[in-house]
């Protein structure tokens, strides 16, 4: 391997909890940034810059149902309708007071953070399942309300068209843009999610999810911190719906239903539980997959099949092939994606000298 | 770059087009949104493959203008994201216009498609607003919108309850989803008009539970006629439950989504559906001559026509909806034949669409600058004997109604 890691001694607190104690990872980082902000939006066509910022957008929903069911240990099946909440509540500032999105995204945030805060109270007297179902119950309520409620929805259609954001008198419209303009919030939710979970209250969060009790009896206030972890969890569905909208030009809680929320959840659980990267991972595995496994049977199908068939076995192959990967990941690795990379990063750590 | 040829050679074999890149630049692309997955699967999967096979019959007699037609299908499981992935594909393949399948689809990809001048085609997936060509000048519903089916339904039950409506009831049964609701204003509207009372009936998602709802129609509310506008499995579920409540279904009327052979097969077959009137915004049945031609082309290969096409009336809407837009599609060749034609240059082709009858398996449609839906034309067809049986020839009713609501809407913004 090019680096070694002896030679690095921690002298101080802050080297402790330094993101990146060694320099090579500094490096790496760099290098992540220049292929995010240079190569990929310079070197990628549209079309592929589009399904990028699919991804940037899921990152953000991924990473705040990891704060909440990865760090907290709360399950939700809740997620969709917070960003259905965030949606709407952006869509209504923007068009009827005429907000720009600067004022709009977070307020859309904010809103979300109190509703999912709501929702989230059933958490503190019960756990688990029941919660999950209680989250349930919150998808369904938000779903119907916004459906049926024409001062949220805008009318029959309950949809509401959003202006493209503007900044600085240009307007942020191709796939282009919008990368930079997503790229931004992936990045602050990134930044956001590795520094809150390292912070007292991470440290709480985690407390919570491996023992309440103990949390409790440590001098954790578990009411607050529970709403917490809903809050800003929702926080960040809030902001994922108010993405969409500004992507989609339209907010639409049609795509906000219950199934977004499982996928969701199905994304941090492959990717793993309780990791930044893991919520990553796992956003692009349930993004991408579709879309390669399509391809790839566009290009080879054709040996197998006749024309009018593949078409038919196209999309109901890719969803038994997606079902069946990730059965596959989690059986060859429960922990996810994240322990994955983790296994081989750590066996090429020592490599040649594995022991 | 090796893996894009190898993809792109893949997609010419998908496409049934065959190898031909010599013509590749003069290929006219339209792309095709799918649900052969997902909710309403019933649907695409008949549906589908009528458009296939309508543009593998034009290219084997030379294609539209010498132009031979190229048409690519993604499914996207009735979800928005793997939508939006999908249009930007179709955009890289250089799309001139595209099917935007499903409502929430519709919403989401309205302001891409208009920025990108790629007109879109929205038929039965609402934006009934959408008429208005001058506000949606890249969204083409092309067929009856359901504020046109909703005229259509209450004109048919007019003239089903004997010339008036004055006093009678009218159940509306609905998907309680923004489809499902879009009629709802026109329905008021009508029933202040013709002096009838309307009460709606709202079948939660997944809709496979109505019961309670039946019952309600049938026996406490006591409708003279039920208007249902249900999508996917929950059409079969209401003609099962009107039935088992002892609601004649003769006085049914279904809009385009719950109108299909399959939906009456799933109901439990031909003998409990009989009477039950349906809404059809294209031909039904296989008595049309693009149909024998298609199974004359097949035959020619050696092959069984497809089973899907036993599915007639969404096979044969999967042929409308592409044979409209290949009228499109003429219109700009015959302005600019070299082929280079763009998505604004078929857009004004959709504007002069005009008496595409296809032997009257395709409505009368005729498309202007300001009207994106062609006049709202359907037929009404009762499930009779095993078949589905033509009760009237195209129509449509009320249109100062329609032309209220659109402006209305216009006007909201």
């Amino acid at each position: 391997m090019i680096h070694r890691e002896c030679g690095v001694l921690k002298t101080s607190y802050e080297a402790d909890m330094a993101f990146y104690p060694l320099p090579i990872a500094r490096w790496a980082v760099a290098v992540v940034a220049v292929l995010m902000f240079v190569v990929l939006p310079l070197g990628l066509e549209e079309y592929y810059l589009s399904i990028v910022n699919l991804i940037s957008i899921t990152v953000v929903g991924a990473l705040g149902l990891n704060i909440l069911t990865g760090y907290t240990g709360q399950i939700s099946i809740g997620h969709g309708a917070f960003m259905s909440v965030g949606a709407y509540t952006a869509a209504n500032f923007a068009v009827r007071l005429g907000f720009p999105f600067w004022l709009s995204l977070p307020l859309g945030g904010l809103m979300a953070a109190a509703v999912g805060a709501i929702v989230g109270t059933p958490s503190l007297r019960i756990k688990g399942l029941y919660l999950a179902i209680a989250t349930l119950a919150g998808q369904l309520i938000i779903e119907w309300t916004i459906n049926h409620v024409k001062w949220i929805s805008g009318g029959v259609q309950a949809s509401i068209v959003v202006p493209r954001p503007q900044l600085f008198g240009l307007t942020i419209a191709t796939q282009r843009q919008m990368y930079f303009f997503l790229l931004v919030f992936v990045v602050l939710a990134v930044v956001g999610t590795m520094n809150l979970v390292r912070s007292r209250i991470g440290r709480a969060f985690i407390a919570i999810r491996d023992h309440d009790i103990a949390a409790e009896i440590i001098g954790i206030d578990i009411f607050r911190f529970k709403l917490l972890a809903f809050a800003i969890s929702s926080f960040y569905a809030g902001v994922t719906g108010v993405l969409y909208t500004y992507y989609l030009g339209i907010a639409n809680y049609e795509q906000f239903q219950i199934g977004t929320s499982i996928d969701y959840l199905a994304m941090i659980i492959i990717g793993g539980l309780g990791s930044v990267l893991g919520s990553i991972f796992g956003a692009i595995f349930v993004t991408l997959l579709p879309i390669v496994l399509r391809y790839a049977m566009e290009a080879f199908g054709g040996l197998v099949f006749s024309p009018g068939d593949v078409l038919n076995i196209i999309p109901n192959l890719r969803l038994i092939v997606f079902g069946g990967l990730i059965i596959f990941f989690l059986v060859v690795e429960p922990e996810g994606l994240n322990r994955l990379w983790r296994n081989i990063r750590n066996y090429f750590r020592v490599w040649p000298f594995a022991y | 770059m090796k893996r894009c040829l190898v993809v792109l050679m893949g997609l010419a074999l998908v496409g049934g087009v065959g190898a031909a890149p010599a013509m590749a630049t003069h290929e006219i692309v339209i792309g095709l949104l799918c649900d052969r997955t997902g909710a309403t699967q019933v649907v695409g999967v008949n549906l589908c493959p009528g458009s296939h096979d309508y543009v593998k019959l034009l290219n084997s007699k030379g294609g539209v203008e010498g132009h031979k037609i190229k048409l690519i299908e993604v499914d996207h499981e009735y979800k928005v994201p793997p939508a939006v992935e999908a249009y930007e594909r179709f955009k890289k393949e250089g799309a001139v216009t595209v099917v935007l399948y499903g409502t929430p689809i519709v919403y989401g990809l309205t302001q891409k498609v208009t920025e990108d001048k790629i007109p879109g085609i929205t038929p039965g997936f609402g934006r009934s607003d959408a008429t208005d060509g001058t506000r949606y000048p890249y969204i083409f519903p092309l067929m009856a919108t359901y504020w046109s089916q909703a005229t259509a339904a209450v004109k048919f039950s007019k003239d089903q309850l004997g010339g008036s409506l004055k006093g009678k009831k009218i159940a509306y049964l609905f998907f309680d989803n923004p489809a499902g609701q879009e009629p709802i204003p026109v329905l008021q509207d009508l029933a202040a008009l013709e002096g009838f009372e309307l009460r709606t009936f709202a079948v939660p998602s997944p809709g496979v539970e109505m019961g309670a709802q039946a019952l309600d129609i049938a026996q406490r509310y006591r409708a003279d006629f039920v208007i249902a506008h249900l999508f996917g499995r929950s059409p079969s579920v209401s003609i099962k439950e009107l039935k088992r409540v002892g609601y004649p279904l003769r006085k049914v009327v279904s809009f385009v989504w719950g109108a299909a052979e399959a939906d009456i097969e799933a109901a439990g077959g031909w003998a409990v559906a009989e009477g039950y009137n349906t809404i059809q915004f294209a031909g039904v049945g296989q008595d049309f001559p693009v149909i024998r031609e298609i199974k004359e082309m097949y035959k020619k290969e050696g092959k069984e026509p497809p089973k899907e096409m036993a599915s007639t009336v969404y096979y044969n809407r999967g042929i409308v909806w592409v044979a409209l837009q290949v009228e499109a599609i003429r219109n700009a060749l015959k302005a600019k034949p070299d082929g280079k034609i763009t998505g604004a240059d078929v857009k004004l082709g959709f504007e002069k669409v005009k008496g595409v009858t296809l032997g009257g398996l395709v409505p009368p449609v005729e498309l202007t600058p300001n009207d994106h839906e062609g006049g709202g034309w359907v037929q009404i067809w009762q499930a009779k004997g095993g078949k589905l049986v033509k009760l009237t020839d195209w129509y449509k009713a009320y249109p100062e109604v329609l032309a209220k609501h659109i402006k209305e809407a216009g006007a909201k913004k």
